[in-house]
Parts: C-alpha cells; structure tokens; sequence
C-alpha cells in the first residue's frame, strides 16, 4: 500500500499520490478493464472498502425514507443522551437525531467531494492527454504550468476563493479540484506519451486513423488504471478538504447538517458529551479510509496484472542466515593445505515464497596464493556459493548441510560476529558492476578511507595516506586526484580498481571476485586481469574468480571447476579442463567460445537452457541437454567420479567423452 | 545544480506574481466591492448612497483600471508594505507579522517533531521489519484518513477536558513564559506529530530498503564495513535525498494544517487571521496571507533545492 499523502485534515498535499503506478494500467487484451475489476475485488479489504462506499452512498440517498428522525427534529427533553434504544448514535446539544443528521449529512458532503472529483478528473484527463499526444509545444507550456500550479499553496487560494465568493462551496470544490489536476496531469501526460511511441499508436497513425478515434480506442484504456487510483484517493482529499472548511465555518449554515458541521457542534459540548466527537468523525474517516485502500487494490490489481507486483518483505538480511542444519553427512578429509574448504555444501533460497535448492553438494579447495576459477552460464549457483562464503546469503538462504572451513573456522555454522570479523580483513570481495558497488554520495577516497579505518584504524592522516598507497597500488594513474572523485566520475576501470582497492584495505588472504570484468570493455579487462595477477604475486592472496569466460580462465586460474545447476560437473587443473575436458556441460562451454569455433560454421551452441532452481532432474543435471546421455544418465544421481591425476569429473560416461573430444 | 535554482527561481517569481494577480482578478469577479463592503450595503438588498459610494471608490482607487491597481499594490508589495486593510483597518504587513511567530512555532516544531519520530520510526522498521513494518503501514493510513482536527478535537477532549493535564486552548508568548509557551503547543504540535509521523516513517522506509538494496551496500558490507556505518553512513545518507524533499513537503503542508490547528486550539496564528478573514470578507489580509503563504512555499522549494544539491554530488557538479 503506497498511500503517499503525509498528513491529513486540509493540509492534503495535493500534488500527492504520487503514484508509482507510472505506465501501468489495462493491459491491451482487456480494453475495458473487467478483470481489473475481478483483480480488485479479490482484496478483502478492497471489498470491504467497496462494501462501505456503497453503505454510505445508500444510506444517504435513502435518508429521506430510511433516517428515523428529521435531522432537525429538536426535543430538548433528550439532549446528549449518547446512545440510547431510540437514538442509536444518541442526540446533540439540541437532543436531534445523529443516526439522522450523519444520514443526512452525507448528501452534502458527498456532493461536495463529487464536484471536486468530476473536475479534477476533466481538467487532468483532458490537458495531460494534450500535451501527451501532441507533445511538442503543448508539453512544453504544460511542464511550465505544471511547475508553477504545483507549487500553489491550495488552501489558501481556496481562502480567497470563499471570501471573494461568499462562501459558497460548489465554487470552492471546483477549484479545488483545478488545483490538484496538474500532478494528476502529469501521471496521464506520462502514459499517452508511452503509449504514442508503441508501434500500433504509431502505425494507427501513419494509416491516417483519426486522433479522436486512436486516444478512446488505445490510450484510454490504458489510462484507465492510474485514473482510478488518482480519481479515488483524491476523493478522500476532497472529502476531507470539505469537512474541515465546513468545521472553519464556511459551507451550509446550521441547522443543515454535514459532517463537518456536526464535528463543530460536538467540539462545543466536547466537555458534557465527548461521545459526540465519534460518529461524524468515525464515519468521516472510514470513508477516506476506504477510498485510500480502494486506490491502493487498484494500484496492486493494475500491478499485477502487469507482471509488476511491488516486491514486499523481501529484505537483503544485515548478515544473511548461515546456520547450516548439522545433519550432513562426515565431511571429507580437508586438503591440508587448503585456505578454504567448502565441503560437501548446500544451499537454499527462499524464490517465490519456497524454500528451493539452487546449490547441491559441493566440494571445492582453494590453496593460500592460488587462483581457482568458477565457471558456468548464469543460474548455476556460482554466486550463491560465493555469497555463502562472505556469510551474505538474501534474509531467508541458507546453507542446509555441509562445511565450509576457512582458517580452520567453519564459516557455515558460525555466527554473523564471526563472518563480520572475517570479511573484508580474511574474505573480501570485489563485483560485477564497480560503479553501483560504490556509495554515490561518497568521493572514492572516503570510501577507501573508511575500510582502511575499520581494518587499521589509526589517526585520520595516517588513514589518507595508507588509501593513497592503495590507491597507487592497483595502478590508477593520479591517485590524489581520483580520491576526490565521486563514483559518476569514474570510468569503469576506475571504479573497478577503486573497488579493488577497497577489498585490499584489510589485507585479505582470498579474494572473491565475482565476474570482475564483465562490465568493462575489452581493453579495460585484461589490464584489470593483470592487476589482480600482479596483486595476487606480490600479495600471496588467493582468488576465487566465478566467470563465464574461459579466456579469463585460461589467463588466470590454476584450477577450474565447472558448475551446472547447483552442481561442480567437473574439477581440475586449468591446462587439464582445456586439453582433456571430460564432461560434455563442459565441452559444450568450450565449444560455443566464438576463439575456438571454425571458420565459416555457425558457432556451435548447447540446446536448451539451464533448468530453473526447483526442476532439476531426478539423475544428471545436463542429462536433458546431453548428447552422450543414456538411460542410465536419469535413473540415480551421478557422484563425482575420480578421472586420474585430480581431476574429478560428474559423469559416468567421462571416458567416451575424452575420446570425443580428441 | 546553477540552472537548476535558477531555474527554480524563475518559476518562484513566476509563482508569485501569478498568485497575487488571481487574487486580484477574483476580486474582480466577486459580487459587491470593498467600497459597498465598508459602506454596510454589501447585501443585495441595501442601495449605496451614490454619490458617498464614488468617492470612497475614487478615495481607494477602486476607480482605477485594475492593472494599474494591480501595479500600485505590487511596487508597494515590493516594499514590504501591504497596504491597510480597508475593511478592518488594520495594517496588512504588521497584522502577518505579529501573528508569524505563533505559526511559525507551531510549523516548525510540528515539522521536526514529525520529520524526527517519523525517520526513526522508518529506519528502524527498514532494519526490523516485520511487525513494526505493518505497524507503520496502519498508522500511516489511519493518519491519512482521519481528519486532523477532528484528532485534535479528541486530544483535547482527552488530555485537557477529561485528565486536565494540559491547556485546551491559548497560546502564551515565549518570552513571557518559556514553560508556558511549550505546554500550549504539546497539543497541537503533538496532533500535527502524531497524523504525519506514520506516512513519513513509511516512506523513509521505503527509501530506506531502497538504498539497503543496492550493490555498494553489499560490496561495503562484503568487505567488512561495520553494519552501523552501513545503515546509517551509506543507507540513511542516500536514502535521505529523498527524505529532504518530504521534509520540505511535509514544512509547507503544515502550514496548511496550521489553519485547522490553530482554530481548534484557538491559536492566534496567520492561519486563524486567514480563516477569520475570509469570514469577515477581508480581503487584503487574505490576500496578504495567501503572498506570504506563497513566498515561503517558494523560500522552502529553494531550500530544498539547495540542500537536495549539497546531498546529491551528482546535482552538485551539473
């Protein structure tokens, strides 16, 4: 729910509802819109709202027949009696009826909030579909007035509006409503201005169909949703807007009632009978209530329909749930000289709302100054794995079973103090997009300045220059000058080594660098490449480098391990992975580079695409996608088998593929 | 960040001069005149004697076209000098003036108490979650429906009418009693508080798991940024570009809440001259409230403005 209006009573901004809903709204396939309708209605409180609407509507259409007394019936025998068998809501200072004067008095309100809401919707609908369709000049003005309407403080020009017009309330309700089309126009400019660069508005146009015809047949149906939800929210604006003049004493004169009139009359006995105060502003404000939560159901409805449900209640975790359920199996024997040991390790997601499995089982050791390369297509859980072990996992992932020993720690059962202590001064990171890895409001060198200060610690002096040296470090050409740069003035390659900077600042001993050139040009990736190699001699740091790209793998890495769909396929030596590989996932990785594809052949491609978290096949993964697959491929899960010389391969028919490959 | 105050500026004076001459046309447009007004034959049914009638005209220059009325109120305005109330006698200027203060008091401690509460309650429900989250998400929908005088009205019948711990209504000057002058705003800054708090508390969160969301969060904290420093150094610095803009809503929105507040509690603010104004068909007053009014909508978008500059670097350079 998005309502956006920060305060109530007059002071409704009435620019307000700014609504997110931007672009949405009945989808083409449905022009009128009757399954927004069922969409809404699917929300309990959006029927509730509508059930109460309806209510107050009846109620006071019918007051004539239906209101058990004349609302200006007196009987002074019976003033302030709350409420009473005969008086339901109880009688005012004059012992009137308030069951009745509420029936009543809704005629007016309701008529008031009416006018604003017809003119609103005839002022804003007409001028943002101007300057929208016909952009140009029209928009032009139209921004400029927008601007300035915008910024009219509205209640008071109403000020003026009732001295100059004596009051009289339908004059008032119209200009409100003038008041607040402009932020309404604008929401329905920026649709149509959408919807005219799609291709059948465009076309529509090029075969000369008319205007008239092309906004009612395309554009306002597609309108329609952000209407509604202006349309409802600002009648609870205007509803309230009307009650609160009343109670400044403009509008109808005593004894007609409405609902702010009554609100006045109660604050005057507000010391005998408090209880008055309830029912004019209870059902004041269920109304407004229930117009808010109206607009909010259309909103949801529309953005749901659009495949752009707002994403609720999923949070990235302060320090991502770690705590592995113990019951894995015995842990392997861990490589004696292994800095990291992942042994065994799985991971779950929580994806829709269900716990899902995305890493299955995996082993991995990376030595103290060794480059270990992941590699795989997206979706293969290769950064899951390096998320578990920054102990970064989303709020609701976990590590179900296995170890994941770090410095003889295991970081899968040990607490967020612990991985907060570990990360950036044991484990550090460096991503995919330097530049949103970096604060914008921040120069580079506070941020380097402020991971030197947690690492180190020491005087603010000593900090700089201990940044500098970083800088200098990963080679920037002017580090002086660099760190006083803020993120959007920094190319990427810069951004890149800034960020590498940073996860120097605590000296780590493995580097995760998770697609660390991805987002860089060619050039600016192999120096990138070299920096960390050049960074990992002098350093003695281990990388664990998670790519798609087997250039850079043959460039850096020692080992390799190839991962499919939560699964390492295939483990060993990098020269090995590229003279003899034995798995077919990999095969078809290393066949689809465009550098090893043969001249005049389409590059080959692996069919199908890697199954989704949740719908792996019961035997081996890549049996569906495998050429080499057979019966026995999809009866039991593969293990990881030994193929000599360290290299461990997923696959039982790992030989024949060998010979394939020759 | 130039073009943009300038452009900015542009529009306040645009603002400004198109605001004082609507109300200047209205008037026009109005039924009767200040001249009929001031002779008591504003009804329709009481004749003006005429010849009285012409020169009060003559003598308040009612005779003159309207730009040139418009133009001799304008290069007044531009004085500081608003002119005197025909109607009431009062001197426009001095008569804002005197009642600023109150406004002002009220405003401005509504504004912080609101922006206050209202951003903690909202970074904390960023970071906790759950049921605080909903929490806020009732209280902001209940703060925008319900009307906010009639809150008042409650409070006071609560707080001062049944448990007599606070004064219903007055306003007493702070350099007469300091203390008195702060218990006579707990209600009403307390009211204004209490109806704007949960929708700002909701949209700093919003704002908040926004900037919780991004990767330098991530990167920060993957590399062992302190998680104080990323909620409130990087989360909270971020996420308050947006907030600064809310604040400079919510300040002008206030002042509209003023003239609602300020009745119930019988304030005697600009607001309550406004509202008694309009009743008394006093026109100069509202409209010289309404150019008040309008200029420090304009000084807060300024403000705004700058302060949005200061905390965005990208603004900053452009």
């Amino acid at each position: 729910m998005t309502t956006t209006i920060p305060h109530s009573g007059g002071a409704v901004d009435l620019d307000g509802v700014a609504s997110p809903l931007g672009v949405s709204g009945p989808s083409r396939t449905d022009p009128r819109g009757r399954t927004l309708w069922r969409a809404v209605f699917r929300q309990p409180l959006a029927a509730l709202s509508i059930g109460y609407l309806l209510l107050v509507v009846l109620a006071a259409i019918t007051a004539d027949y239906l209101a058990p007394y004349d609302p200006s019936d007196v009987d002074l025998n019976q003033i302030l009696s709350g409420p009473t068998a005969g008086h339901w809501l109880g009688t005012d200072s004059l012992g009137r009826d308030v069951l009745s004067r509420l029936m009543f008095g809704g005629r007016l309100s309701m008529a008031h909030a009416a006018i604003a809401v017809a003119t609103f919707l005839l002022i804003g609908v007409s001028w943002g579909l101007i300057a929208g369709f016909f952009g140009g000049w029209a928009n032009r003005v139209f921004t400029w007035l927008i601007d300035v309407i915008i910024a009219i403080p509205a209640l008071v020009v109403l000020l003026v509006v009732l001295s100059v017009f004596d009051g009289d309330m339908t004059i008032a309700m119209v200009a409100l409503g003038i008041l607040a089309a402009p932020g309404f126009a604008r929401v329905v400019r920026g649709v149509t201005l959408g919807v005219r660069e799609e291709l059948y508005v465009s076309a529509a146009r090029v075969f000369g169909i008319p205007n008239r015809h092309i906004v009612v047949k395309h554009i306002l149906p597609r309108v329609a949703g952000p209407i509604l939800v202006h349309a409802s929210l600002f009648a609870g604006g205007a509803l309230l807007i009307d009650a609160g003049l009343a109670y400044l004493g403009f509008g109808p004169q005593p004894p007609t009632p409405t609902w702010g009139g009554m609100i006045i009359e109660a604050s005057a006995v507000v010391s005998r009978q408090p209880w008055l105060l309830v029912p004019p502003g209870v059902t004041l404000g269920l109304a407004t209530l229930a117009l808010a939560l109206l607009g909010d159901a259309i909103r949801d409805a529309g953005a749901e329909r659009t495949g752009r449900a707002p994403a609720r209640g999923s949070r990235p975790g302060p320090s991502g749930s770690m705590r592995s359920s113990t019951a894995s199996r015995p842990a392997r024997a861990q490589a004696t000289d292994a800095l990291l040991s992942v042994r065994d390790v799985s991971i779950s997601l929580s994806l829709d709302g269900r716990q899902v499995q995305v890493v299955a089982g995996v082993d991995l050791d990376i030595r103290a100054g060794e480059t270990v390369g992941l590699v795989g297509e997206s979706g293969c859980g290769k950064s899951v794995l390096g998320s578990a072990i920054l102990g970064l996992l989303p709020a609701a992932g976990k590590v179900t079973s296995g170890s994941i020993v770090y410095d003889g720690i295991d970081l899968a059962s040990s607490g967020p103090r612990t991985m907060q202590g570990l990360r950036g001064s044991g484990i550090a990171l460096i991503a995919q997009d330097p530049i949103a890895g970096l604060d914008p409001v921040y120069t580079a060198g506070q941020q380097v300045d402020e991971l030197v200060r947690r690492h180190q610690g020491g005087s603010r002096k000593a900090v700089r220059a201990r940044s500098l040296d970083l800088l200098n470090d990963v080679r920037l050409p002017d580090p002086i000058g660099v760190a006083g740069r803020y993120p959007h003035e920094l190319s990427g390659g810069m951004a890149q080594r800034v960020a590498i900077a940073m996860a120097l600042a605590g000296e780590p001993s493995l580097l995760i660098a998770d697609e660390p050139t991805t987002a860089l040009d060619v050039t600016v990736q192999s120096e990138i490449l070299q920096l960390l190699r050049r960074l990992q001699r002098d350093r003695g740091m281990a990388i664990m480098l998670i790519t798609h790209d087997w250039g850079v793998v043959a460039e850096m890495c020692q080992r390799a391990h190839v991962m499919y769909a939560g699964h390492i396929v295939e483990s060993c030596s990098a020269s090995e992975m590229f003279d003899h590989p034995s798995h077919p996932y990999t095969l078809g990785l290393l066949g689809s580079m465009p550098r090893r594809s043969l001249p005049g052949r389409p590059l080959p491609a692996i069919p199908g695409v890697v199954p989704t978290p949740g719908s792996w096949p019961g035997g081996c993964h890549f049996a569906p996608r495998c050429d080499f697959a057979m019966p026995e491929c999809t009866e039991a899960p593969i293990p990881m088998l030994d193929a000599g010389a360290g290299h461990g391969v997923r696959c039982i028919r790992y030989e024949d593929i060998r010979g394939s490959s020759r | 960040m130039m073009r943009l105050v300038a452009r900015r500026l542009i529009i306040s004076v645009a603002l400004v001069l198109f605001i004082s001459l609507l109300t200047f046309v209205l008037q026009t447009l109005a039924p009767g005149d200040v001249a009929r007004t001031i002779l008591g034959c504003g009804g329709q049914t009481a004749s003006c004697p005429e010849q009285q009638y012409q020169a009060l005209r003559h003598e308040l220059g009612l005779d003159q076209p309207l730009m040139v009325q418009y133009w001799q109120w304008l290069s007044q305005a531009l004085t500081g000098d608003l002119g005197v109330s025909p109607v009431s006698g009062l001197d426009v200027s001095s008569a804002i003036l005197s009642r600023l203060p109150v406004t002002a008091s009220l405003v401005l401690l509504g504004t912080a108490a609101t922006a206050l509460v209202g951003v903690s309650v909202g970074v904390l429900s960023a970071v906790r979650g759950g049921r605080l989250g909903r929490v806020v998400d009732v209280l902001s929908l209940l703060g925008f429906a319900l009307p906010n005088f009639w809150l008042a009205l409650v409070f006071m019948a609560l707080f001062s009418v049944t448990l007599g711990l606070l004064p219903a209504t007055g306003y007493v000057p702070i350099d007469v009693s300091p203390r008195d002058w702060a218990l006579s705003l707990i209600l009403p800054v307390g009211t204004l508080m209490l109806a704007g708090m949960a929708g700002f508390a909701k949209q700093t969160r919003d704002s908040m798991l926004e900037s919780l969301s991004q990767e330098y969060v991530r990167f920060l904290r993957a590399n062992g940024a302190s998680e104080l420093s990323i909620v409130f150094r990087h989360a909270l610095r971020n996420a308050a570009i947006p907030v600064v803009t809310m604040v400079g809503m919510l300040f002008v929105g206030l002042f509209s809440g003023a003239l609602f507040i300020e009745s119930v509690f019988a304030l005697p603010g600009m607001g309550r001259l406004a509202v008694q104004a309009t009743l008394g068909h006093d026109l100069p007053i509202v409209q010289g409230v309404v150019v008040v009014f309008t200029l420090i909508v304009v000084a807060t978008n300024l403000v705004v403005d700058l302060v949005y500059g200061w905390l965005n670097p990208k603004v900053r350079v452009t």
